[in-house]
């Protein structure tokens, strides 16, 4: 899995940090990475639905800040569970462009083995650096 | 975990960090607990309280209550008034679960009369009040009713017959903040919550039947007046919040936050999650007044929860919820921003303060508590952890110190991964059920991160606040059900 939980950061809370060779695999990731808090079991959501999600921003770290957030708000809104399976960055007139096409399925209790709640992603610490190996970030949920 | 050498102790109940700490500490940080508590805190607890004093109008210290812990811009536990010409509104102060409290309920039943009952009880309850990830609520509006109930608070319920008009009375604020204006919110928020009227939510949420035993009664008259009667009484109390409408509404402002604090208004923070703007510009009163909406949602929220607690019991008692004294005790919030009025050396003046992870404990005589806790001060609701226990405690004049401000749960001491990998929540679940404790969680994964002994113990809390004059125990409560979120 390229994320992993952290024991030591904000005790009522859940941090991780998720890495990518690229920064598109960093928000793929990442993405998961907040899903698996939600959801034990991610190859249990199923690609029945599709929700495009586009976005700007101006640095990479707010680019990525939206995007999870993206996925709290699906599941709130629709109950909609939601992988990006690939993601696309690109830079046009000093913003950064993200285009990515989101899949799941409606949140099914019986089906989905459910873990805690994601409320918000926090700016707390939440960090994008490009490092030899490629892209890191760490990121703290509220729960 | 290492308390900093420069912190001075007050008395055996309070720590201060001088402002000579970290640079830039505009007063000095105030610690709430004994010193083994104080040991227990995370390093990280004496940074982020050092942080908060360095916003701007921010008055006498930054307080960290005894239940204090590791959080996002803020510690959990963190109270921080601001001078309300002068100083900055924070959403990292409140919490993204704006207005997350309790409320306590009454019964006239004892521990032997529902002992048979118990696990139908909770199955009943557990499987009316939706909880976990995501969750409809069982109150369908749309998204232009929902609008009105975030205006309108606990009050629209009463109105559409979920609860009494004496509820009212015994929430905070009459469950309304007025001001709150939905022109202030953004649709996602609205699109996040229409539907969540009517859930628990999960991580630490839950709802409990408990039983006040003879034992655990501190204050046998400020126990009466509560309405905490005869031994063995059965209560329920339950915790939750605004849900993802809060939660949407705290990050919106938060955004708006990072963007104008420094270009607009020349601020500077520590932690991005302490992004603020002065408490009078635009974007702060927009801030209050949509705050002021979530804080309503959630009213509403427990309200009609409360009403569907008194179906189940009817429903499976037989008997009305009068006849069996479902009688509110009080709702009271533990995220929240709040304008009050309070003495700062020696001057009345008009304060905002902050309570994260910190209840309110206004004393006998203040104004904003109901007619019938004018004597007795007003009723603390404590969750503790749901292994082993919660509180009644009621505000003192001793709490002027903190802005009447007291402690809010048992608070974390272990963090939910690591409780993960070290109890299994099934194991803990047949445990509890063999200790008298019936459980139905929406995940046992989420039951496991909860175990008691994730937590600080709820009693050195407790006793901590009493210590140090800031609050007075009245009742504990130990847990026989409970639904887990």
């Amino acid at each position: 899995m390229p994320y992993q939980y952290l024991d030591d950061v904000a005790t009522a809370d859940i941090a991780f940090e998720a890495w990518g060779k690229t920064r598109e695999d960093l928000f793929v990731s990442a993405a998961d990475a907040v899903m698996n808090v939600m959801v034990e079991d991610l190859e249990s959501i199923a690609a029945a639905h599709k929700r495009a999600i586009s976005l700007q921003e101006e640095t990479l770290e707010m680019l990525l800040f939206q995007f999870l957030q993206e996925l709290v708000y699906y599941k709130d809104a629709e109950q909609l569970l939601l992988r990006v399976p690939k993601v696309a960055i690109r830079n046009q007139g000093g913003f950064l462009m993200l285009t990515a096409e989101a899949r799941g399925e409606f949140l099914n209790p019986n089906k989905h083995r459910l873990n805690v709640d994601v409320k918000a992603v926090t700016m707390h610490r939440f960090k994008v650096t490009e490092e030899r190996q490629g892209w890191k970030a760490t990121v703290v949920l509220d729960i | 975990m290492a308390v900093p050498p420069e912190i001075s102790k007050i008395s055996d109940t309070v720590w201060e960090l001088p402002v000579s700490f970290r640079q830039g500490m505009r007063v000095p940080a105030r610690i709430y607990a004994t010193e083994k508590l104080l040991k227990e805190m995370d390093e990280t607890v004496f940074e982020q309280a050092a942080n908060v004093a360095k916003l701007p109008g921010i008055l006498k210290y930054a307080y960290c209550m005894p239940d204090g812990h590791w959080g996002y811009g803020f510690p959990i536990g963190g109270v921080a008034a601001m001078d309300a010409e002068t100083g900055v509104i924070s959403p990292g102060g409140i919490g993204f679960d704006i207005n997350c409290g309790m409320r306590l309920v009454t019964t006239n039943l004892t521990y032997d009369q529902i002992r048979p009952h118990v696990a139908e009880l909770v199955d009943r309850l557990f499987q009316r009040i939706p909880s976990g990830v995501g969750g409809k609520g069982f109150v369908k509006v749309s998204k232009n009713e929902f609008k009105r109930v975030v205006e309108e608070g606990a009050p629209w319920c009463v109105r559409n017959g979920y609860g009494w008009q004496e509820d009212l009375e015994r929430t905070e604020e009459q469950g309304c903040m007025e001001g709150a204006d939905a022109a202030k919110i953004s649709e996602k928020a609205v699109e996040r919550g229409y539907h969540q009227l009517g859930t628990l939510g999960s991580g630490n949420h839950y709802l409990e039947i408990q039983v006040a035993k003879p034992e655990n009664i501190f204050n046998q008259e400020l126990a009466a007046q509560f309405g905490i009667t005869q031994p063995n009484q059965i209560v329920v109390m339950f915790h939750c919040g605004s849900r993802g409408f809060g939660h949407q509404v705290a990050t919106d402002y938060l955004q708006i936050f990072l963007k104008v604090m420094e270009s607009k208004y020349g601020l500077n923070v520590e932690d991005r999650e302490l992004a603020c703007a002065p408490f009078r510009s635009s974007e702060g009163q927009d801030y209050f007044a949509a705050m002021k909406c979530a804080v309503n949602m959630a009213f509403a929220n427990r309200q009609v929860i409360l009403h569907r607690i008194r179906e189940v019991f009817s429903e499976v008692f037989g008997k009305t919820p009068q006849e069996l004294g479902m009688h509110q005790v009080y709702d009271v919030a533990h995220n929240i921003a709040k304008l009050e009025e309070h003495v700062v050396d020696g001057k009345k003046r008009k304060v905002l303060v902050h309570r994260k992870g910190s209840t309110r404990a206004f004393a006998p005589g203040m104004k904003g508590i109901p007619e019938v806790y004018q004597r007795t001060g007003q009723p603390v609701i404590i969750g503790g952890s749901m292994e082993t226990g919660s509180y009644l405690l009621a505000g003192v004049e001793g709490g002027r110190e903190t802005f009447y401000s007291t402690a809010h749960g048992s608070g974390r001491t272990m963090s939910r991964h690591k409780a993960k990998t070290l109890f299994r929540g099934k194991d803990l679940l047949e445990k509890m059920r063999q200790r008298g404790i019936y459980v139905h969680a929406a995940s046992y994964s989420g039951l496991a991160e909860e175990a008691g002994a994730a937590y600080k113990n709820i009693d050195d809390v407790i006793n901590a606040t009493e210590m140090a004059g800031i609050s007075q125990r009245v009742v504990r409560f130990i847990p026989v059900g409970n639904v887990k979120g």
